[in-house]
Formats: C-alpha cells, structure tokens, sequence
C-alpha cells in the first residue's frame, strides 16, 4: 500500500533520515521503533511533505512524494502527529470537523462523528470545550479521532502513548486494534516498544537515520539486541 | 464642556475609531497566520480611496460602483502583493520578509506619486454623506453614523465568518499551527490569501470612508492611518481580531476625546497613539486581549 524507496530527509547540516526502504501492505500493523532523534517522527513528517526529503514514496501504486500534504491527506493518508498538537482554542466538535476538511459528505461526516464519540465517550461530553481544557490523555484521544476524520486508509500514528498513564496505554492500544480490525492499515511510532512488537505484523528499528534491523514483531521481541536496546534488560 | 458637545465629540472619535478598527483587523489576521506585519497594508488604503477617485473621475463610474469596484479591486492587490513579496519568502528567515514589506510599502508611495501624481487632490463625497441629522442640541453629519453602521455590520460579517465558517475554521487553525493545519487537508496557500484578501477589503471600506471624512487626497494619505491602526493592533494584542477592534476604538476615542479636552495638546494628536503604544508595551506586552506566548508542550 505504502512504499518508500531511499527517503532521505536532511535538516540544513543533519542528515536525519538516510536512505530508508519500508513497505506497509494493506491491511498490516507496521511500527517504526528507535531511540530518541532516530528520525522516526522526521520519517512520517516525510511522507506526508511536511519536510523537504528526497526519495520515492507510492501509495497505491501512485507517486505522492511530490504531491502538497492535503492531496496526500485525500488519497487517504492520516497522521496523528507527535505531541498531539490539537488545536486548543477550538472545540473538540470542531477539532473534529477540521480532521473531516477533505471530505464534503455532510452527513457521512455527522456519521463518523457520532462514531469517533462511540470510541472516546470522554469527547462527547466535553463536545463543546475548548480542547485545550482537556487532559492530556484526552487530547491524545481527540488526536486520534480528529485524524479518522478523514476516514483515512493508511493511520500514521507518531507516539499516540506518549505521557499517557499505563492503564491509558492499554486502551490506546486497544483503540488501535478495533481501527485496524474496521480495516484501517497501520503505521505506528512508539517509545512503548514491547507493546507495538506485540500488535505489529512487521517492524523497522531505526537507528540514527538508517534501519538497523526489521523483522516480524515476534521475531523482533526474541532479538536479543533489540531486548537489551529497546525492552529495557534481558 | 457641555453633554451635547462631550456628545459630538464621542461620535466623532467612534467615527474615526471604526476606521481605524477595519484597518487594523488586516494588520492582526495577516500576523495571525504569517507572522508579518504587513506594512504595505497602509498604503493599501491610499490605493483604495485613490481607485474610487479614479472610478468617478475618469471612468465616470457611479460613486457606489466605483466604491464597490475599489474594494474587489483592493482585496485583488492585497492578494496580488502576498503572491509576489511574501510568498517566495515563506521559508526565509523572518527579516526578509519585513523587509520586502517595507519595500512594497515604498514602491506603492513612489507609485503613487509618479503614477496618480504628487498633488493633493479632492476626494468625492456624495451629497448622502453630507446631510446632517439633529438629535436634540446635537448635530451630527450623516457620515458620522454611517461609518459606525457599516463598520459595525462589516466586523460582526467578519465574526460570523472567522467563528462559523469552514474557511474560518481552518483560518483559525492555520493561525495556531500551520503544519497541523496542512494534516487536515487544509489549502494554507488558499486560506493565507483569502486573509490578504478579506484584510485588505475592510482596509479598502476603511480607507474610502477615510477619504469621505478627510476628503484630501494624496499618495502617502496612508501612512500615518497605517501606522496608527498597526498600534491598534498590538494594543489590542496583534494576533487577535476582537482585540484589533477594541484597540481600534480606543485610539479612535481617546484621540478625539484628548483634542476636546486638552486643546492645548491638538499638536500632539497624532502622537498619542504612539504614548498609549509605549504604555501598552511597557504595562502589557501582549496586548490588551493578547495571550500569554504560547506554550509547547
Ligand atoms: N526541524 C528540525 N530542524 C533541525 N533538526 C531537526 C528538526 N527536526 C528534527 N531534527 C533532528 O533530526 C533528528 C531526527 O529527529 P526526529 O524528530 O525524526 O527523531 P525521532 O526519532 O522522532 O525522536 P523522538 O523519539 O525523540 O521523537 C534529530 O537529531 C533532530 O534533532
Ligand atoms: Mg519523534
């Protein structure tokens, strides 16, 4: 569904990204672990053109690497970006309406909304809040709801976890496998790495801008480098 | 003093505080999104009073037609003036920008003045504008309500626009984080120039009922009311569209108000936006509705 073929992305002197080759098939869980300043969050941010990069991107079997980010956005792409970045002096309803901006079927959009709610009660109680009154939690979900309004193919999530408390952790993980299960196909950023190789099909470990190693999730789990690198011990 | 006169006195300086508030809207929407002050934006006003003088005087346009035309027109080169100065420059470090705004701003004075000619001319002014209504012992000139009525409908148009619509919806994100505003699919190339578009057609109001109030005509007419309204913007928190009204007004009022009552300081009325300027930067950096500086998480 998603080829990358040599993607490199350099930030004036920084070469933050080199040379990478990925594939997401359709319908897969894929997740991209590394260290801080891997280049992972600068991997996504490419794919959608938010940086400048050279390389090949495809989706669908079409050239998108030089298509603007909204064009990317209508084929189907949708990114949940690092560190939430909700909107925080919109309403969570409208946090929501913007994530639907590409489309225009007025009422498939008041269907997806309702459905968004069914995922994070929390938001439809707190519809007409300002979404930086929410917790950070919340905003993380509004995140990710907000980025299915688009009713996305292929969901990029970069750290949905992050700062979340581990109960909280738990449920985004669920979350993220009911998308996958309504036939959403996956691309996942996480610090929490164990539980990314537990869901993912396949996984890229990024070391300082180049892929060190990718494999399976279960093949990964029992690597012993990426035990001692990423699972914190033996 | 008396009542009737404190009276004529407020409306006058309301009159003149709603011009500067739809001028100093353009100001704060442009900075809201781009983060430039745009100063060629005063000189906007001069382009649009001058194409209404134009409209009548040389087409021999009816004065409403050529009102009408001066503000499509003027919103075209605001948004002309984004494509060609600030566009190319959206990745460069941010003095170039100010920069290029600057030298918009003296290319359209040096225009001006080569193209309409260095001598003040006379603005049009229809006889409807000229009419004066008596309210008990006060005498205001029609053009004393009208400015306040169509100022007022314009602002509250704007409002509905920024607050209701998809477009100013996604003005209103472009404003708070443009990568994001681009993950929703947004066209921040289309929004950023409707906002050039829309600031400089509530300029273009400003300036043209500027020329009926003050109906003398000259290539840096603009300057002074640009720099004002620029003031009105940061008093009232650059970046904030109420705020930009509310300064507005009170650079206005409190102008007008100071020449009623310390005739002694008429010399120095056009300096008091700059003393109030001082004090704002100094009290309240950001702005009377300003925000804090926004925090990353
Ligand atoms: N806008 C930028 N300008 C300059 N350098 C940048 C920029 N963004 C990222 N970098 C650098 O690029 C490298 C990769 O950053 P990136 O954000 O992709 O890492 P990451 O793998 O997402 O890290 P983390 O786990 O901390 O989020 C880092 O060295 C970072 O400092
Ligand atoms: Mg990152």
């Amino acid at each position: 569904m998603l080829e990358i073929k040599d993607l490199n992305v350099r930030y004036g002197g920084i070469h933050a990204v080199r040379g990478i080759d990925m594939s997401v098939p359709q319908g897969s869980i894929i997740t991209l672990i590394g260290a801080n300043g891997a280049g992972k969050s600068s991997t996504l941010r490419a794919i959608c053109n938010l940086v400048k990069k050279s390389g090949t991107i495809s989706f669908m079997g079409e050239d998108i690497s030089r298509l603007p980010t909204r064009e990317i956005v209508k084929r189907g792409v949708s990114m949940v970006p690092e560190g939430r970045r909700v909107f925080a002096d919109l309403t969570i309803y409208e946090n929501l309406v913007l994530g639907a901006y590409t489309r225009k079927d007025e009422s498939g959009i008041k269907n997806d909304i309702e459905w968004v709610y069914s995922l994070f009660p929390r938001l439809k109680e707190r519809e007409k809040q300002l979404a930086g009154t929410l917790s950070g939690g919340e905003q993380q979900m509004l995140a990710v709801g907000r980025a299915l309004m688009s009713r996305p193919k292929l969901l990029m999530m970069d750290e949905p976890s992050l700062g979340l408390a581990p109960l909280l952790v738990r449920d985004v993980f669920k979350i993220i496998q009911k998308i996958h299960e309504e036939g959403v196909t996956i691309l996942l950023i996480e610090q929490n790495a164990r539980m990314a190789l537990k869901v993912a099909d396949y996984a890229y470990v990024l070391e300082t801008g180049a892929i060190a190693l990718s494999g399976s999730g279960q093949e990964l789990l029992q690597n012993q480098e990426v035990t001692r690198a990423y699972l914190g011990g033996v | 003093m008396t009542f009737e006169l404190f009276l004529q006195h407020l409306i006058n300086g309301i009159s003149l505080g709603s011009l500067y508030a739809l001028i100093a809207i353009g100001y704060t929407m442009v900075y809201g999104i781009v983060r430039l002050i745009n100063f060629a934006h005063g000189d906007i006003i001069m382009l649009a009073a001058y194409f209404v003088f134009f409209g009548v005087g040389l087409f021999h346009m009816p004065w409403w037609l050529s009102a009408l035309l001066s503000i499509v027109l003027t919103a075209l080169v605001g948004m002309g003036i984004e494509k060609a100065a600030y566009k190319p420059l959206r990745d460069a470090p941010r003095i170039s920008i100010l920069i290029s705004a600057i030298g918009v701003s003296f290319f359209l004075e040096n225009f001006g003045i080569v193209v309409f000619g260095g001598r003040p001319q006379a603005f049009y002014s229809p006889k409807v504008f000229q009419g004066v209504i008596k309210l008990g012992n006060v005498s205001i000139i029609n053009l004393g309500i009208i400015i306040p009525v169509i100022t007022i409908i314009l602002l509250m148009g704007l409002v509905y626009i920024v607050n209701n619509t998809r477009t100013g919806m996604a003005m209103r994100a472009c404003s708070k984080d443009i990568d994001t505003a681009k993950l929703m699919g947004i066209d921040v190339d289309r929004i950023i120039s409707f906002t050039f578009g829309l600031g400089s057609a509530l300029a273009a109001v400003g300036g043209i009922m500027w020329g009926l109030k003050y109906p003398q005509l000259h290539p840096l007419i603009g300057i002074m009311p640009g720099l004002k309204c620029f003031i009105a913007a940061v008093v009232g928190g650059i970046g904030n569209i109420p705020g930009a009204m509310l300064g507005g007004f009170i650079l206005g009022i409190g102008e007008i108000l100071l020449v009623a009552f310390l005739p002694g300081l008429s010399g120095y009325r056009d300096a008091f936006a700059f003393i109030i300027l001082i004090l704002i930067l100094l009290f309240r950096p950001t702005g009377i509705l300003g925000e804090k500086v926004a925090e990353k998480v």
